[in-house]
């Protein structure tokens, strides 16, 4: 057991390394300075001078790296020649909004996602079933910003019940912080749920046709005992692990999301970035939420152990 | 219709020659009958018609504006100035935009970068996705390090990638394609490299080997042929979400110029007055969501007759 989480963190080790190569080879092989592009378009020759000096542009590439990434680990992903802050600061300023709309996007997407996977398995090919099936084609192909613009409409400026945009902070009281984040969440919870249905809907189907199913409900075991203590806890583990690959398009979602209803957050923050060309900031943003999907995914390795009995590592 | 066993005993009777030309036929007449075919298939060839045709459509050039029909609601009669400075009568059908463009040009003319930058990102990381993939599956000390790098990328969710390419290389078509097809060459590499893994066990590359056949020639005429049907099945899907990346894209800002008749470009300026005109939004909105959906369609019904060990996994 100790083993296992010593090898599984040892392994997400040379990822997060490849992750950093990657996002640092991003500016060094674009043609150009890449001083002068991370001091910006209004940079002058002094200020440009100066990042090169701090990226010792004049040593080889490989040390370089050695120096970014030092930075790195230390905490520091460079200062934001946009915002005039470190990026790292920049960021935990906008974790809040980012990390509300997540979890209340994922808490709404499993709640749906999974008794609806469960019922189009139990009667497969049933009514619900093919609704689900083509929800969820429909659920991959509406872009997340056509969904936010046509809840807006409706419920927004038609209905009036929810504000258009915006985003209050949850130290500024529940009621308002869950008003602004119930349409965001919605949205952004649709591509998720399609997911997450799907692969519920195929993993319980094939544990249905296990024979300890056959045996609870020929001991007498009420259905929805047969379903939810036998069947879906024993198709747990692809669910789990789709709800962990699912939040790369959870990460996508949130930039579109931000944008749409002007929500203050790491998604937002990106798309300011690349407008205003600010390449600390991106890179640390891409870091950060590269970290995260990691994290979440080793994790879900993780929990495996707890899911399912059988797997013993 | 015939049944499996009959077309089995059918095929048994031929030589090997005509046995795979029932085979082919077969998985024709299977995809001609699969309604997710026809209908994805049949609305892919209305969208091409539509790209093609856009200038005989009753559309005006895109980038057409005149300040006079600004702001027209759908199907409002106006006017609109062409380039030699002649103002001709134009009916709005969808209305038109702040700088008095005509949506229904513009959404028509989207129709060609929405399916040129799906195909063209489709066609570029499958490519590159299977020249990996064979090096990695084929040459075992290329293998290591190809497939970390492939989990680095995986690593990074694919918007920001492309989001992050295009803002280093300023927006053109072409970078618009690269940088949307990168982030999806490790799942096509992924997907080679575990069918080279399985196929170079079988015979017939097994006998191959023992004639003598080049590597290339074994990676390229004998492995690549038999990975064309789950690769077609994944450049579809690849297709769908590389045109909404692009819209993405281009809705956020980052994307192609936004004198560029995109759809996501549309949507960006019409999202300003959305309240007042919010048919601004929805017209190109709808084209994007039909669109994805009629690839989408498509796929699941190639992977449902090209693909049958995936169809019922997922």
């Amino acid at each position: 057991m100790f083993a296992f989480l010593v090898k599984r963190l040892a392994a997400t080790v040379p990822v997060l390394l490849i992750v950093a190569v990657l996002v640092f080879l991003l500016l060094r092989l674009t043609p150009g300075d890449p001083a002068a592009i991370i001091a910006g378009d209004a940079a002058s020759p002094e200020n440009v001078a100066k990042i090169r000096e701090n990226l010792g542009l004049s040593k080889p590439l490989i040390a370089q790296f050695g120096i970014w990434f030092g930075n790195v680990l230390a905490g520091d992903l460079g200062e934001s020649y946009f915002f005039k802050v470190k990026v790292a600061e920049l960021i935990m300023q906008r974790i809040e909004p980012t990390l509300a709309l997540s979890i209340c996007t994922i808490v709404i997407a499993v709640l749906v996602a999974v008794p609806l996977g469960v019922l189009a398995a139990w009667k497969q090919g049933g009514w619900l079933d093919r609704m689900l099936m083509g929800f969820s084609v429909m659920g991959f192909s509406i872009p997340v910003f056509v969904l936010a613009y046509i809840l807006i409409w409706i419920v927004s400026l038609k209905l009036g019940w929810l504000p258009v945009q915006g985003y209050e902070r949850i130290a500024g009281g529940f009621g308002p912080f869950i008003r602004h984040l119930i349409l965001p969440s919605i949205t952004l919870s649709v591509i998720y749920i399609a997911l997450i249905a799907r692969v519920t809907r195929a993993s319980v189907q094939d544990v249905l046709s296990e024979d300890y199913i056959r045996t609870a409900r020929a001991k007498g075991l009420p259905e929805n005992r047969v379903l939810i203590a036998h069947a879906l806890a024993n198709a747990a583990v692809p669910i789990i692990t789709v709800i962990g690959i699912g939040v790369a398009l959870l990460i996508g979602g949130v930039v579109v999301t931000e944008s749409v209803y002007g929500i203050p957050g790491l998604g937002r923050l990106t798309v300011d970035a690349v407008l205003a060309r600010d390449f600390p900031t991106i890179q640390g943003v891409i870091l950060f939420f590269s970290f995260v999907y990691v994290l979440i995914n080793l994790l879900v390795d993780l929990s495996y152990l707890a899911f399912d009995p059988r797997i013993r590592y | 219709m015939s049944t499996p066993a009959a077309s089995a005993t059918l095929a048994a009777s031929l030589s090997t020659e005509d046995a795979n030309i029932v085979a082919r036929a077969s998985v024709w007449s299977k995809l001609a009958r699969h309604w997710g075919v026809r209908i994805g298939g049949a609305a892919m060839l209305l969208l091409t018609l539509i790209a093609l045709a856009a200038p005989l459509l009753g559309t005006v050039d895109p980038t057409l504006f005149d300040p006079g029909s600004r702001d027209l609601l759908p199907g409002a009669q106006g006017e609109i100035t062409t380039l030699e400075g002649e103002s001709i009568k134009h009916e709005f059908m969808m209305g038109s935009d702040s700088f008095g463009r005509d949506i229904y040009s513009r959404v028509i003319y989207g129709t060609r970068v929405s399916l040129i930058v799906g195909l063209a990102c489709a066609l570029v990381s499958v490519f590159l996705g299977v020249l990996a993939g064979l090096s990695a599956g084929y040459l075992r000390w290329l293998d290591m390090p190809l497939m970390r790098v492939m989990d680095g990328i995986m690593a990074i969710p694919g918007i920001l990638i492309a989001i992050a390419l295009v803002a280093l290389w300023k927006a053109s078509l072409l970078s618009v394609i690269v940088a949307i097809a990168i982030p999806e060459i490790p799942r096509v590499t992924r997907l080679v490299r575990s069918l080279v893994l399985s196929i170079r066990e079988e015979p017939y590359v097994e006998a191959a080997v023992s004639l003598g056949t080049s590597t290339f020639k074994i990676m390229f005429g004998h492995i690549l042929p038999n990975t064309a049907a789950p690769l077609i099945v994944q450049g579809t899907y690849i297709c769908a979400s590389a045109i909404l990346t692009e819209a993405i894209l281009s809705f956020l800002g980052v994307g192609l110029p936004t004198d560029f008749p995109t759809w996501g470009n549309i949507m960006a300026e019409g999202r300003v007055q959305f309240q007042q005109f919010p048919h601004n939004v929805f017209f190109p909105g709808i084209f994007l969501a039909v669109t994805v959906l009629a690839v989408n369609v498509l796929g699941d019904g190639l992977r449902d007759v090209l693909d049958p060990k995936m169809a019922k996994k997922v």
